[in-house]
């Protein structure tokens, strides 16, 4: 947390400075660890097992919060017999802890109220992703520590505006506001509202399917917004076989990068500081964006280039600015957040939901063990390996992330003056254990290979590693952690397992 | 529970437990104050917000005296002014803070100026200029350079470190001679961010890393909090530094374009450009904290490699092309594939990093023209 949502842990750090507890659940000893009550170096991919074991402590115990559980969820019966087969002992030998590790652990959760559960990619990067979201969801339930401040599931999000980017509808199966496509009153509200007759009424492909309708045909025309695939997705020999095969690739962005290379078509797009728009945040706060400097040359907003094709293919929009976009479409069309407008915005922004133009925006979510659907849902889960574990050829796990000086491919960060002197080249992050028995000295040249591809990359021997785990980032293309990565995906997202895959060590 | 007390000769309402300095914020009441870093604990260092109180012979620090209803205050009494004198001039006095204020002869200021030059290379006024609580004070308390005696600053038996600078980091200089050791930065860095870089050494009248490194040496992870709380110009940014000046810009509040925060920033923009960036206080979510991306990470943006026209690939390479050239062939090639393999043989990828207006109009060229649903983002990967 304090390397990629450095702000956030600033507040977590003060509210530890308060006597606030901190339970850190990471297989790394990383720096949030020092001000950590408790630290609990779970083994990569063994999240559901101590999930899971928490809870059997939690019921077995009597530390739950039997009047939430029974007035605001639906399941727990099922919950119960699934996590009874995960006593400490079981887990403990999943995850690498010892069983009084777990059971202190849920104690220690069950003794402070109310909980806040933050989590980021090491949940959901997994090709069990979804189920591990769904046990820390289970895990909050049962301590009912949902429709509280300070508590809930808290995914920090990777990007700016990533939670922005879902509630606009760029995913292949919700419009705006997640209005599905196949509902067909969603539909028809849309067309009104567009203009248009027959929208697609099946869910699209989703990024992986897409890529391999490159490879087999199926797939003609790509079009990628802002995005460096080459670098940024799992096994970068198959991504780039991929992009090779499309037949007709369109590539909007800032900067060339490894991925426009493969393009037949590149858009010069206005970057952050030459727009005005909006930006919605980990907290579902809408925030606004403003210009401060033009565009270099012919370089375009990137909602006027989407306007213009939409123009040359007989379709004539009638926003013509960020701000009427927001106010005239996106803010009507999407009812948690018709009650945000740019007028009351031009400060601190809002927290959606937000349904009328004098709700004060939502600050947390399902108030008074309200959900959503009703009840709170307990989604009894089973624990699942990564789908690649070590064996003798490949001995090690590889776990992958972000450091705190660069951002994603460096597209960005590394070309602002300063930042390559702090963090220059990549390295690969060893136990001093495993440097000790291979014989490594720190700096050293090694070769990190996987089942994909290989990397050569300087040796980082630190404490923040345990032995058998290599972490490496992806800032860096000739040492990008993503040559060796696992393209194997959970089966409800398809978010590829960044976070396991069995690698070896050669010096 | 409000109770009330006399500032100034007016009855003001307090809350038990607000320190005076709160109680004068809080009505707008003006204490100067230079060491007093809003969330952390009052260290009473710097000494320039005293008051006085009827019946008290001695002065107290509003900031760390709370307040009580038997109070009378005088926030700008003759006893008062004369302290604050007295602390600006020993500010003043203890080091390089000789910014060319009245009454200082221009013998004396070149002197000093060519010497900070020198150390500096460079020929500029402090790069603090005009953005300086001890300037400011110094005009309003019209504390004339006089009484600091500049050839005190070369005997100083206070400045051990004269005139020294720490040029060696990236992004940050640190300038000990323009450092007043109000502790700011300290409790910026210990406090506010909690990354326990930075100490005052009292024995060496200095802030330091462990063990006196430079920054980069040391644990440092370049936030900047510590620039952003320093009063004076010990701490600035390395890419600000001589370019930004007050006077100058316009700041435009907007949201950093990293992680998924969305801290709140101050863009400083000078000739239509961004030359620095702070955060912005008491805002939501931040409440004025940065760190190293979304302070320093801006010039990116002024790149010489940015794309700044349409490119069509041909043979041996990308050619420059028109916006009209390059839309038409897209827009021509997008058709000619609907036409012949349908609308779902089109996929694209939105950008996560870019506005909410942008992936809107993505998805509504995905959905209402091309006809299909193949739209993504990197949410899932």
């Amino acid at each position: 947390m304090t390397e990629a949502h450095p702000v956030a842990a600033t507040f977590l750090k003060n509210a530890v400075a308060k006597g606030a507890k901190l339970i850190v659940v990471d297989p790394r000893r990383h720096k949030l660890v020092d001000f950590a009550d408790l630290h609990v170096p779970i083994k990569v991919g063994s999240d559901i097992a101590f999930l899971n074991a928490l809870m059997q402590v939690l019921i077995t115990e009597n530390l739950y919060d039997k009047q939430f559980v029974e007035m605001h969820t639906q399941g727990f019966d099922e919950l119960k017999k699934k996590v009874m087969k995960y006593p400490p002992e079981r887990a403990a030998k999943i995850s690498g802890i010892s069983a009084d590790m777990i059971i202190k652990t849920a104690r220690l959760l069950a003794s402070v109220k109310p909980a806040m559960l933050c989590y980021t990619l090491g949940i959901t990067e997994h090709t069990c992703g979804r189920n591990n979201v769904v046990s820390t969801a289970n895990l909050q339930m049962l301590l009912g520590n949902m429709g509280v401040e300070c508590g809930g599931v808290n995914p920090l999000r990777g990007q700016n505006n990533v939670q922005g980017a879902c509630d606009m509808g760029a995913l292949p199966n919700v419009f705006p506001g997640y209005q599905p496509v196949i509902n067909p009153e969603a539909r028809a509200k849309f067309e009104k509202a567009w203009n248009v007759e027959n929208l697609p009424d099946k869910n699209g492909l989703m990024i992986p399917q897409m890529m391999d309708g490159l490879v087999n045909g199926s797939v003609k025309g790509f079009y990628i917004f802002g995005e460096n695939l080459a670098n940024t997705e799992p096994d970068i020999k198959k991504v780039e076989h991929e992009l090779a095969s499309a037949k007709f690739l369109v590539c909007q962005d800032i900067f060339m990068t490894e991925t426009t290379r493969f393009a037949d078509v590149v858009f010069p797009a206005a970057a952050w500081s030459e727009n005005n728009g909006t930006f919605t945040n980990s907290e579902r706060r809408v925030n606004r964006v403003r210009t401060a400097s033009p565009a270099p040359g012919a370089a375009k907003p990137n909602w006027w280039i989407f306007k213009q094709i939409a123009k040359r293919m007989g379709h004539s929009w009638d926003s013509d600015s960020g701000r009427e976009i927001w106010d005239n479409e996106i803010s009507p069309l999407a009812p948690a957040l018709f009650g945000i407008k740019y007028k009351r915005i031009e400060k601190d922004g809002l927290q959606w939901p937000c349904p009328t133009q004098d709700h004060p925006g939502t600050g947390f979510m399902h108030k008074d063990g309200q959900f959503t659907q009703g009840l709170g849902l307990f989604t009894a889960v089973d624990w699942t390996p990564p789908a690649e574990v070590p064996d003798q050829k490949y001995p090690f796990v590889l776990s992958t992330g972000r450091r705190l000086t660069h951002y994603h491919t460096r597209t960005q960060t590394g070309r602002c003056e300063g930042f390559n002197d702090i963090l220059g080249e990549e390295t690969a992050d060893i136990s001093f254990a495993d440097a000790k028995k291979m014989g490594i000295r720190q700096g050293e040249m090694i070769k990190v290979s996987s089942r994909r591809g290989e990397v050569l990359v300087k040796a980082n021997i630190t404490s923040e590693v345990p032995q058998g785990l290599v972490w490496m980032a992806f800032h860096f293309r000739e040492a990008c952690a993503n040559w060796l990565t696992n393209p194997a995906f959970d089966p409800f997202t398809l978010t590829a397992e960044y976070k396991a895959c069995a690698v070896r060590i050669d010096k | 529970m409000t109770e009330h007390l006399m500032i100034n000769g007016r009855e003001t309402a307090f809350r038990s437990g607000q320190t005076i300095l709160e109680v004068a914020m809080a009505n707008q009441i003006p204490i100067p104050t230079i060491c007093y870093l809003k969330g952390t604990a009052p260290s009473g260092r710097c000494g320039i917000c005293v008051v006085e109180i009827d019946g008290l012979n001695e002065l107290v620090l509003s900031c760390s005296t709370i307040a009580d209803s038997s109070m009378k205050i005088k926030t700008e009494s003759k006893r008062v002014i004369k302290e604050r004198k007295t602390i600006i001039a020993k500010f003043l006095s203890s080091g390089n803070h000789n910014c060319a204020i009245a009454g200082l002869s221009g013998q004396e200021w070149s002197d000093f100026q060519l010497k900070v030059s020198q150390a500096d290379s460079a020929q500029d006024l402090c790069p603090a200029w005009g953005d300086c609580r001890l300037q400011d004070l110094a005009y309003q308390y019209q504390v004339e350079a006089d009484s600091c005696k500049p050839d005190r600053i070369s005997d100083s038996p206070e400045l051990r470190m004269e005139l020294k600078m720490e040029l060696k980091n990236p992004l940050i200089v640190r300038d000990f001679s323009r450092c007043i050791m109000c502790g700011r930065c300290v409790q910026a860095c210990n406090e506010v961010q909690v990354n326990l870089a930075i100490n005052l050494d009292e024995s060496l009248y200095k802030i330091v890393t462990k063990g006196d490194k430079a920054l980069i040496d040391s644990n440092c992870v370049f936030c900047g909090e510590c620039v952003q709380a320093c009063p004076v110009g010990a701490l600035v940014e390395k890419k600000s530094r001589y370019i930004w000046r007050p006077w100058k810009t316009e700041k435009i509040r907007t949201t950093c374009p990293y992680c998924g925060v969305g801290c709140q920033q101050l863009l400083h923009v000078q000739d239509e450009k961004i030359v620095k960036i702070t955060g912005v206080e008491d805002a939501e979510p931040n409440k004025g904290r940065l760190c190293v991306k979304g302070r320093f990470g801006y010039d990116f943006i002024y790149s010489k490699e940015r794309l700044d026209t349409p490119l069509i690939k041909e043979k041996d390479g990308f050619r420059e092309a028109s916006w009209d050239k390059a839309l038409d062939l897209v827009a021509d090639k997008f058709t000619k594939i609907i036409e012949k393999h349908g609308p779902d043989a089109l996929a694209g990828v939105s950008c996560a990093r870019s506005i909410n207006e942008d992936s809107y109009q993505m998805q509504k060229l995905f959905r209402a023209v091309f006809k299909t649903n193949n739209i993504d983002h990197c949410a899932r990967t």
